[in-house]
């Protein structure tokens, strides 16, 4: 069997970034192995600009941020197979993968996984009403328009707020489309701030939040839907019906991250189907590491890149056997107000400072403390004038603070009124 | 000019700017802010990006914005001015596309590499 000390699974900017960051950590014997025909991932198809602004200090499109980093693999020699798709992973780190010349196994030792992230479908959300030709996910109408110039339709709807929702809703415009509105289940959009204003209110695009849809007709193309308000219990209101003629309908309801082979190997897998991680991006499997997408869904690729070096950085200490074994940890849990963190685990003991911590708040809040706690123990507390779940926070706890045994709590608190 | 509040687009931060009749504005939380706030009540500009039709790469469209931002006003020109357009490979991040699109002043460019297949 073909061996290798460190293999890739996914060259999107994750992956190239983990191969980076292990590279400059002394591995060299390295495979990037992505399933399509470029490098770089689902940012080629994101042609607007606001990436980079924290890695490059400048604003870039998605394909100008992609190339960076295709260029600092390239430097480096790093070997990447294109069309080639990984089909399964062991415990014991046997990769196999399917291309042209067939099937291939390849003995690692050690992993990183960075196969990105999934778009929800149609029947994942329980859609109602027929299924005609013109319901889309918003990622599919941006990957054809933007790579094969093929538009999706001419009279859209949008169900979700959601970036690329957004995106869309200004790109279908520009490209002469009329975007007939925005439906949100939230009483608040899901999109970043600047979206809102540079996609929807620069083009007038009306934003229906709390409203779902409540039916699609059509016999095989898309005819008109039905939005509803709905209550607090996202249950749709009688009689606030709202019909449009449109032919499309986009659909940008989140997305989930792509983890069938961490699934099928074993690895322990948290709620949103990324792995549990520890503060090393390792997951349950030793030597077998997680970032960018597939880990958790991230808005900012600055955020995954840095996520990804890591991961890198850690697998290389692995391979080449620097890192500390049998160092016990405490498990973090998402407490009053809070989503998500990641990691799940953080390691005692080792020689890392601090742990970096990622999460987001289940509701957008202001004036709130997140407190950091282990035992009823406040070891750090953050105030937030305003903070929203669409925007992932990430933080830096010291070690030092961090007891044996006891969880770590993250909680969001009212500051109180004088 | 009239007080505005305005969300800050410069960066994913979306700082709430508000602007007062002489163009002072607070609630930036970094100088950027500032300088986007008085801005966009006095001239907003705005990037634009799109594609471009493009013969002999592997893919039908070639991906290109505005080099600098434009006055939000000549968006649908600058538009219809890239849709009218077709380039062939190879093409690389930066080379130009359009030369002063729509009398803007501004040039549109490519941002991808494309080779010639
Ligand atoms: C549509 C969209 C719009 C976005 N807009 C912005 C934005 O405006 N600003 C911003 O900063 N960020 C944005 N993001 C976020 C950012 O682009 C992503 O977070 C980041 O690029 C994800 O990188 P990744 O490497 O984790 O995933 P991806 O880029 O998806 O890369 C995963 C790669 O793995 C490959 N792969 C998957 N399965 C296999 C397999 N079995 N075998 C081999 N290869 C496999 C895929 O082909 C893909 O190339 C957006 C994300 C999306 C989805
Ligand atoms: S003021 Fe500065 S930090 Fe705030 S959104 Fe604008 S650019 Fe970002």
């Amino acid at each position: 069997m073909l061996t290798k000390d460190l293999v890739i699974i996914g060259g999107g900017s994750a992956g190239l970034a983990a191969a980076i960051g292990a590279y400059d950590n002394g591995v060299r014997d390295i495979l990037v192995i992505e399933k399509g025909p470029f490098l770089g991932g689902i940012l080629n198809q994101c042609i607007h600009n606001g990436f980079g602004l924290t890695e490059f200090k400048e604003e870039l499109t998605g394909p100008e941020f992609a190339s960076r980093f295709i260029k600092q693999a390239e430097e480096r020699g790093i070997e990447c197979l294109l069309n080639s798709v990984v089909t399964n992973v062991t415990c014991d780190k046997v990769v196999t993968f399917v291309n042209k010349g067939g099937t291939t196994k390849i003995k690692a030792k050690a992993i990183v996984m960075a196969a990105g992230c999934y778009e929800r479908s149609p029947g994942a959300i329980s859609l109602p009403g027929d299924r005609p030709s013109g319901v889309i996910n918003a990622g599919q109408a941006q990957l054809y328009l933007n790579e094969h110039g093929l538009m999706c339709g001419k009279r859209v709807f949008i169900l979700g707020s959601g970036d690329i929702g957004l995106i869309m809703a200004r790109r279908l415009t520009l490209e002469g489309a009329k975007v007939l509105g925005v439906a949100e289940l939230c009483a608040w959009s899901n999109g970043l701030n600047r979206n809102m204003v540079q996609c929807l209110d620069d083009y007038n695009i009306p934003l229906y939040l709390s409203h779902t849809v409540t039916n699609v007709i059509g016999k095989s193309r898309l005819e008109k839907i039905v939005i509803s308000k709905v209550d607090e219990n996202n249950v749709p209101i009688e009689g606030t019906e709202k019909e449009f003629e449109v032919d499309t309908l986009i659909l940008s309801v989140g997305l989930i991250p792509n983890n069938i082979l961490m699934v099928k190997a074993g690895a322990e897998i948290a709620r949103n189907n990324g792995c549990l991680v520890n503060d090393k991006l390792e997951t349950s499997i030793p030597g077998i590491y997680s970032c960018g997408n597939v880990l958790h869904v991230h808005d900012l690729v600055d955020n995954v890149v840095e996520e990804a070096r890591e991961a890198g950085k850690n697998a290389a200490k692995y391979i080449l056997g620097n890192n500390e074994i049998n160092l016990s940890s405490i498990n973090t849990k998402a407490g009053e107000g809070i989503g998500y963190v990641v990691p799940a685990r953080i390691v005692i003991g080792d020689d890392e400072k601090d742990a970096t911590l990622k999460f987001r708040v289940r509701k957008p809040s202001k004036d709130v403390y997140i407190l950091f706690e282990q035992n009823g123990k406040v070891l750090k507390k953050m105030f937030k004038p305003a903070i929203i779940p669409s925007e992932m926070e990430i933080t830096k706890l010291s070690k030092e603070l961090l007891v044996k045994g006891d969880e770590l709590v993250i909680r969001m608190v009212k500051k109180e009124a004088k | 000019m009239e007080e505005r509040d305005l969300i800050c687009i410069v960066c994913p931060r979306g700082c709430h700017l508000h602007v007062d009749k002489d163009l002072n504005v607070t609630g930036n939380f970094c100088p950027r802010g500032a300088v986007y706030g008085k801005q966009e009540v006095t001239n907003p500009t705005r990037v634009v990006t799109s594609t471009v039709r493009i013969e002999g790469a592997n893919l039908a469209m070639c991906p290109v914005k505005t080099k600098d931002p434009i006055p939000k006003g000549k968006i649908f020109e600058v538009m219809s001015s890239i849709n009218s357009v077709k380039i062939v490979a190879p093409v690389h991040i930066g080379d130009v596309i359009i030369k002063d699109v729509a009398g803007t002043g501004v040039d549109v460019v490519s941002t991808r590499d494309m080779e010639k297949i």
